[in-house]
């Protein structure tokens, strides 16, 4: 086996090279997919790197399949991830159900494609960011960073390896395919400069340890399979034991934890990025390339004189509910661009606090044209 | 005055069994608990550091196997048990895999798993029971359920031709496969001991009664009833085209081993997944 090969310095990519990259010096060393546009670069960049660093890739029959194996995987010990985009992210949402019940470290990426259904398969959109939070059945917790070019999915894709080992969930990259297919200068760290954070393994014998048992912060060690602990585990409600619970005392007990953990280490988990957000009277608040574009209409309406700020939304689950509450005390509206007919924006008027929330919806296929946030951050200033 | 004695001894496979769930859900009559019986015997022979088993069950009574074996065991989604074991054998190639699992929850939702992980030939050792339907949900039509069959779901008799589990599996590509009954069970033992020894997918279908569902439906009411029918109505025949072992309603059983072959296997030697590491 050769040595390992982590690429260092700058480098010309795509959002989704940039992605894979990321994905190695996180330590992945797992990836199992199929091929759907457009995320296939990803799982391309996967094969020929994975190999090359000791890893494996492995082409799936679809992508039920594929989440399964990379929860198998990540059971199995080793740093596991997938990408996709909206059709295929409707198929993992079965396992990531999955995942977040047996609380497996793991990350999906979605390039996010213009739907529902087969939608345009080549062109951008932002259809995906709630059915991210509510996809799979059932109630839990869920972490998904929104980047914002092919820097970020590289630096992002290795925050979410961390996030997802800290908090044992998966955790889900939401880009989309202006980002993903997006070439651009990207700045990579070495490999030892990084911090990475190992998984939590159990600190007690195998006869002590109890697989559900958490942490104070609500997180429990996990074991892998072959290292003597015997464990058991089920995607059925179960106790400490992680032994099959069926009462209400059990569920009320776990699922309030699967959430809590995630909801009540906020603090830990959310990242965003403002700009004169202080005394603005507009706050421009978006994510992903619509935050990008929104960039430029902001600066136009700087340039007429109004007092607009930009929050853009690095992590969009857990929602900063907290800080667009704040914002709220002194902006008196909010504009919302997005590549779909309303989704964040239910949460960013949720928390508004009755201010004016403006929905500026584009339905796919480009980006927003900046002209149009603009006029509706000059509508809002009215 | 009837004597009670009261026995403290454990039954020897307690060690492997996680004894604080039980008793167990099957129920009276049911073949799970032999094909477990089984497979513990099989596995506790082959001589595999017990340590170093995974065994991954989906949904469905049999997928409750996982529950009950005190080994690392994971109770996964229905139908995703192979892809789930795939992950985790090539994550750690050093762990022995058993897909312990009903036809429902192998052949109909996790058909497509089945015949692409028998393809890629991953070395893992599926132990499927097959009782003809879906037990769990209260004896609907399922994969395996002969033509003519009635089910919940299909009262006037199954009008579809049934899933052959070793035809499939064969043309698949795996590598070992074997059929018994519940009332072959030192030979099954023997099968489940030679799939564990196969590098490669390796197949053994376990038919078994399921009373309260299938067999009450279908003139054989009892466990025994079940039994019966398997013990007076199987052939033994080694080696046998599976194309020829398809089963009718109250048909013969043809049992053996069918497929023993070579062929290159996924993790290979070098400890990758797909040949590829360097």
């Amino acid at each position: 086996m050769s040595q390992p090969r982590h690429l260092a310095g700058e480098f010309f990519l795509s959002g989704d090279e940039a992605c894979a990259e990321g994905a190695i010096n996180a330590g992945c060393r797992f990836f199992a997919g199929y091929p759907i546009t457009p995320a296939t670069e990803i799982a391309e960049r996967m094969s020929e790197r994975l190999p090359e660093v000791g890893g494996t890739y492995i082409q799936m029959e679809d992508e039920l399949a594929s989440m399964a194996a990379v929860l198998g995987a990540s059971w199995g010990g080793v740093k596991a991830m997938t990408a996709t985009s909206g059709p295929g992210f409707s198929l993992m949402m079965e396992n990531i159900g999955l995942g977040a019940m047996t609380e497996t470290p793991c990350v999906v990426v979605d390039i996010q494609r213009a739907g529902p259904s087969t939608g345009l398969p080549t062109l951008t959109g932002q259809g995906d960011m709630l059915q991210a939070r509510w996809g799979s059945h059932g109630c839990y917790s869920i972490i998904a960073l929104s980047p914002d070019s092919p820097q970020e999915l590289y630096d992002l894709t290795i925050k979410a390896f961390n996030l997802s080992e800290q908090f044992r969930v998966p955790v889900l990259i939401m880009s989309e395919a202006a980002t993903g297919h997006m070439y651009e200068r990207v700045v990579i760290k070495s490999v030892e400069e990084l911090e990475l954070l190992p998984r939590r393994k159990p600190n007690v014998p195998p006869e002590e340890y109890l697989p559900y048992q958490p942490d104070d912060d609500l997180v429990p060690a996990m074991a892998s399979a072959g290292e003597g602990y015997g464990f058991h585990t089920t995607g059925l409600t179960h106790d400490e034991r992680g032994y099959p619970a069926m009462s209400v005392e059990a569920q009320d007990r776990l699922i309030r934890r699967l959430v809590d953990k995630i909801e009540k280490n906020k603090d830990a988990i959310i990242e965003l990025e403002e700009d004169g957000t202080e005394n603005a009277e507009v706050i421009v608040c978006s994510y992903g390339i619509s935050a990008r574009i929104s960039q430029m209409a902001v600066q136009m309406a700087r340039d007429e004189g109004m007092k607009v700020g930009i929050l853009r939304l690095i992590t969009v689950w857990p929602f900063p509910d907290e800080r667009i509450r704040g914002l709220a005390q002194t902006a008196r509206a909010f504009v919302v661009p997005e590549i779909n007919y309303g989704q964040i924006v239910r949460e960013v008027e949720r928390c508004a606090g009755g201010k004016r929330t403006v929905l500026v919806p584009h339905m796919g296929g480009t980006v927003h044209n900046p002209h149009t946030i603009f006029e509706a951050i000059r509508q809002a200033v009215k | 005055m009837t004597k009670v004695i009261v026995s403290n001894q454990k039954h020897p496979l307690d060690t492997y069994l996680r004894t604080d769930r039980l008793p167990h859900i099957w129920c009276p009559g049911c073949g799970i608990g032999a094909v477990l019986h089984a497979f513990l015997r099989a596995l506790l022979d082959s001589g595999v550091d017990l340590k170093k088993v995974a065994l991954v069950s989906g949904i469905g009574c049999t997928g409750r196997v996982a529950g009950y074996v005190r080994l690392d065991s994971f109770h996964t989604t229905h139908g995703r048990a192979l892809p789930f074991a795939t992950g985790l054998k090539i994550a750690n190639p050093e762990l022995k895999l058993v897909v312990f699992s009903g036809d429902g929850d192998l052949i109909a939702i996790g058909g497509n798993h089945f015949i692409h992980a028998a393809r890629r030939n991953i070395d893992m050792t599926v132990i499927c029971v097959n009782n003809f339907n879906y037990g769990m949900t209260g004896g609907q039509l399922g994969p395996t359920t002969p033509l003519t069959g009635r089910t919940t779901t299909t009262m006037r008799g199954n009008i579809e031709e049934p899933f052959n589990i070793p035809y499939l599996a064969a043309a698949a590509g795996a590598v070992y496969i074997a059929r018994w009954t519940t009332a072959h069970i030192h030979s099954l033992e023997h099968s489940i001991g030679e799939a564990l020894a196969k590098k490669g997918f390796s197949l053994v279908e376990a038919i078994s009664p399921c009373p309260t569902y299938y067999g009450r439906m279908n003139k054989q009411p009892t466990g025994l009833d079940q039994i019966r029918y398997f013990r007076y109505n199987s052939i033994v025949r080694h080696g046998i085209d599976p194309r020829l072992v398809g089963i009718e309603a109250n048909g013969q059983i043809v049992v053996g081993k069918f497929v023993d072959i070579e062929r290159p296997y996924i993790p290979g030697a070098t400890g990758s997944g797909n040949g590829r590491t360097t």
